[in-house]
């Protein structure tokens, strides 16, 4: 079955999400949408999904025109969707969960979970795929997971398979293990559109590169382009992707964890054990796939962390039991992974934002009154020197991309007086621009004489940005590595096996 | 869930506008409906359509007209006092809505649903009126003092409510709510027992205020408009200044927003929340001391009457924000005091203010109503297409 996007156009009140796409994916091929987030990709699809209306263009199946008033179109019309935030229900079994919403019956109305089942074991057979139909969802690894959406999006027969960054919650290994997958579908003739803004990945499956920028298709590429031309493409100006950065020059080791154990609500160890060092001028990147404990360990170290027993030492101080604020007065800058959510209040202007962690003390205030002034002042110096861009500083923090959001983030956090610096996932989801931008000021602030940690999913930015990487499984530390130890070395130990 | 209380505290202003006009025009209708004269020319509307058309206009012209004699200017009254009696009326009956109005808009600024208006007033009522009973001092200390007893008995009594929320995470709606039958019965209790109650009296009421007590009736004693209307506004101006110039209100609007960010970056939620509750009660129990040592000079049961829920309304109709919370509490203070002449002249039920108060918290809940009614776009829209420009400026620049 042969999928063609001729001339979508689909606009948001002045905004054009997508301008004239062409998009032409067919049997038997890997088609890669690549573009950095915010480009159109997601609304492309959602097009397709018949989650939005076009505003123009027409899709066609085999070179017939079709319309999809929803997803239940699309997917009768043999158009599968892998989602990149997987539509499962944790409690409900693999086999529960792949026939959601198409439930078998039998003898009018029971539901026929052996029909369920055994559909699934053979979709499972035919791929390799392993899964068990009787497994809790909730219970398995993340890949397998991803591979029962896989199923899922086949039960229906689906000639058309449409992956949305499937690989941002994979380890190394089990990318691998989907790359082959992807293989695997495209030699029984499908026709897969794979979306994303990893070069490696592309570089690997790719037949077809169409590159998307600013809603526009600026272009096809060949799967032989190096990642320096495609991420060019992409980002619209020639770019390194390089981390520049100069030897470190590592002092004392003036931030200590020591025999760090943290439990959840539950009662549930979600830190065990653990035993870090970081010295000036040095960034250690914690590595490791998400949800092995690195949100508890920056959690535990700014103080926000309930039950936790051992050591956090700055400068000889001791962190465990002081309340963030006291935290942040040690000079610990936080840049949270979340930062829409942790970093910063939306409605508030850029200025106000700038000003959240000092609002109660001089400068910002004097008694209990703001220093407008000053603010205005500061806020507009910060907007310079970390080239914000923005109307003013008056614009909400809402009205900013992702880019400049991080930006303003990391002018509050580095405004203060450091000693230590902690980032989580620093250029999660932001544009190539503002990612140099982001590594730059972090590289600056470890010559500046501090210590940094950087917790990162991300391989490739642990092994450019760290001069030691620490990797995390678990909630333990499965070993402290420098910066140019090997991928497979570093993925065997994402997934748990010491170096 | 989040998103429609945001939405519903903090309506645009269009939409206010509009949801206080359709909720008139209802109340015209159903005055309409009620008129003995509208439904004897309804009988026979096909024969005489004229006699059914101008018995409308007569009862809903009739019906406001008194409205707005009993509640600004009447321009019946033989004399200038009964002239420009009703402004004054309203304006003593705006003060305690405003007042408690504004300790609501304190709270929902910062993300706190307080709901216990009502109780929070009676506290500040009890505690001014002890000392405004009890005492015999000279004015300048009596009065402030009375009015000190009341906030701060009604900031301990709010602030509690924080504390419980800060230390055990308790809700506070819930908390709140509670707290006003903790309150009503605690002050019809207290009423029967010597320490409250007139010497003498049997039913349920104290001895009056003394003299040196009572807010001063600047206008004379025939008019109930006294001090503690200057109180009122410069609690507004105050309440204006701490939540847009001071770095306590600023980290009350930070933790309304976004507790989330609010705690990463450093500030205490759990003082916060109690420094809100406190303030929002002190102001509520501003209100009750406006009652007691102004308007009635006793205190009695009935002594928050519906102030405390009327106050929720008041900060919801102005989005908030002190001067918004002005306006809507001088409306509402005008719709309680055309009311009592609109029922005595025009024999409107006085409930059909009511209807009027209540479909416009209504409207104001449901935006998309208004906006149908009144034939407008989505606001939404609108401000992604703003946004969608100020990027594209962003970029140019």
């Amino acid at each position: 079955m042969k999928l063609e996007l001729r001339g979508i156009t689909k606009r948001f009140g002045a905004m054009t999400a997508n301008d004239n796409v062409n998009l032409v994916a067919e049997p038997g091929q890997i088609h890669c949408l690549l573009g950095e987030n915010g480009a159109g990709k997601s609304t492309l699809m959602n097009v397709l999904y018949g989650l939005y209306q076009a505003d123009g263009g027409d899709i066609l199946i085999d070179d017939k025109v079709v319309k999809f008033a929803g997803p239940g179109d699309a997917m009768a019309a043999g158009i599968g969707m892998v989602h990149q935030h997987f539509m499962l229900i944790p409690v409900f079994t693999v086999a529960e969960n792949v026939i959601l919403g198409h439930e078998p019956t039998k003898f009018g109305g029971l539901l026929d979970l052996e029909a369920a089942r055994k559909q699934v074991r053979e979709i499972s057979d035919r791929f390799g795929f392993e899964v068990d139909p009787d497994a809790i969802v909730g219970d398995l690894p993340v890949g397998v997971q991803q591979r029962v959406e896989i199923i899922k999006a086949l039960m229906g027969d689906a000639q058309v398979l449409v992956f949305d960054e499937p690989t941002a919650v994979l380890t190394p290994q089990e990318t691998d293990e989907l790359m082959a997958i992807m293989k695997q579908l495209r030699s029984e003739g499908k026709a897969i559109v794979f979306i994303t803004h990893k070069l490696r990945e592309v570089k690997e499956v790719a037949d077809k590169i169409t590159v998307i920028r600013l809603g526009k298709i600026v272009g096809e590429a060949s799967p032989k382009s190096s990642a320096n031309e495609l991420a060019s493409m992409m980002v619209g100006r020639a770019v390194d992707l390089d981390v520049e950065k100069a030897v470190a020059k590592p002092g004392k080791a003036t931030f200590k964890i020591t025999n760090l154990s943290a439990w959840n609500h539950a009662g549930t160890k979600v830190l065990d054990d653990i035993n870090l060092e970081i010295h000036e001028g040095e960034i250690l990147v914690i590595a490791g796939v998400q949800g092995n404990g690195q949100t508890e360990l920056t959690e535990a170290i700014i103080g926000m962390h309930g039950k936790t027993a051992g050591s956090i030492e700055l400068d000889g101080k001791e962190l465990i039991g002081k309340n963030v604020k006291q935290v942040l007065d040690l000079g610990v800058g936080f840049v949270p992974e979340d930062r829409t959510e942790d970093g910063l209040v939306a409605e508030f202007t850029i200025a106000e934002n700038l000003m959240l962690d000092r609002s109660d003390r001089k400068p910002f205030a004097k008694g209990i009154s703001l220093q407008l002034d000053f603010l205005k002042k500061f806020a507009q110096d910060k907007l310079q020197q970390f080239d914000i861009r923005a109307q003013g500083i008056d614009s909400t923090a809402s009205q900013l991309s992702g880019g400049n959001q991080q930006k303003v983030v990391l002018a509050r956090e580095l405004s203060r007086e450091l000693r230590l610096l902690v980032a989580s996932q620093p250029t999660r989801g932001l544009d190539v621009g503002s990612i140099e931008f982001v590594h730059e000021q972090i590289v600056a602030t470890r010559d500046s004489g501090i210590p940094v940690l950087i917790v990162a999913t991300e391989l490739d930015e642990a092994t450019q940005l760290g001069d030691r990487i620490a990797v995390m499984y678990r909630g333990k530390v499965v070993g402290v590595v420098p910066s140019n130890t090997s991928r497979s070395v570093l993925g065997q130990m994402m997934a748990g096996i010491s170096a | 869930m989040n998103k429609v209380i945001k939405q519903i505290f903090n309506p645009s202003a269009l939409v206010t506008v509009l949801a206080v006009l359709a909720s008139f025009i209802i109340g015209g209708l159903l005055i309409a409906f009620a008129n003995e004269n509208v439904q004897t020319a309804a009988g026979y509307l096909f024969a005489r359509p004229g006699d059914f058309f101008l018995a409308v206009w007569n009862s809903v012209f009739g019906a406001y007209d008194a409205l707005f004699r009993g509640s600004i200017f009447n321009y019946k009254a033989l004399d200038t006092v009964g002239m420009i009696k009703p402004i004054t009326e309203t304006l003593s009956y705006a003060t305690p809505i405003t007042l408690a109005g504004l300790g609501m808009a304190v709270a929902f600024r910062s993300g706190l649903f307080n709901i216990g208006g009502t109780g929070q007033i009676i506290f500040g009522a009890m505690g001014a009126a002890w000392v405004g009973f009890t005492f015999d001092l000279p004015a300048f200390i009596h009065l402030p003092l009375a009015v000190i007893a009341g906030v701060v008995a009604s900031a301990l009594f709010g602030g509690f409510v924080g504390f419980l929320k800060a230390a055990t995470g308790a809700n506070e709606v819930i908390v709140t709510i509670m707290m006003n039958y903790i309150a009503g019965l605690l002050l019809f209790y207290v009423l029967t027992t010597p320490l409250f109650q007139a010497p003498g009296a049997t039913n349920p009421i104290s001895p009056e205020i003394v003299e040196s007590a009572k807010y001063w009736r600047f206008m004379g004693d025939g008019f109930r408009i006294n001090a503690s209307f200057f109180v009122m506004l410069a609690m507004v101006a105050t309440v204006w200044w701490l939540l847009n110039r001071s770095s306590v209100g600023f980290q009350f609007r930070a933790l309304g927003h976004n507790p989330n960010a609010s705690k990463v970056a450093g500030i205490n939620i759990g003082l916060n929340y109690i420094l809100v509750m406190a303030i929002s009660g002190a102001l509520a129990g501003l209100a009750g001391t406006s009652q007691v040592l102004g308007a009635e000079k006793f205190l009695t049961p009935s002594v928050a009457a519906s102030f405390g829920f009327d106050a929720i309304t008041v900060a919801l109709l102005g989005r908030s924000k002190p001067v918004g919370v002005l306006a809507a509490g001088i409306l509402f203070g005008a719709l309680r005091a055309g009311a009592v002449i609109m029922q005595a002249n025009q024999k409107v039920p006085i409930d059909i203010v009511l209807i009027v108060q209540s479909l416009v918290v209504l409207f104001i809940a449901a935006p998309p109503l208004v906006r149908l009614m009144f034939g407008l776009s989505d606001p939404e829209k609108r401000s992604a297409k703003k946004a969608a420009k100020a990027e594209a400026k962003g970029v140019a620049a």
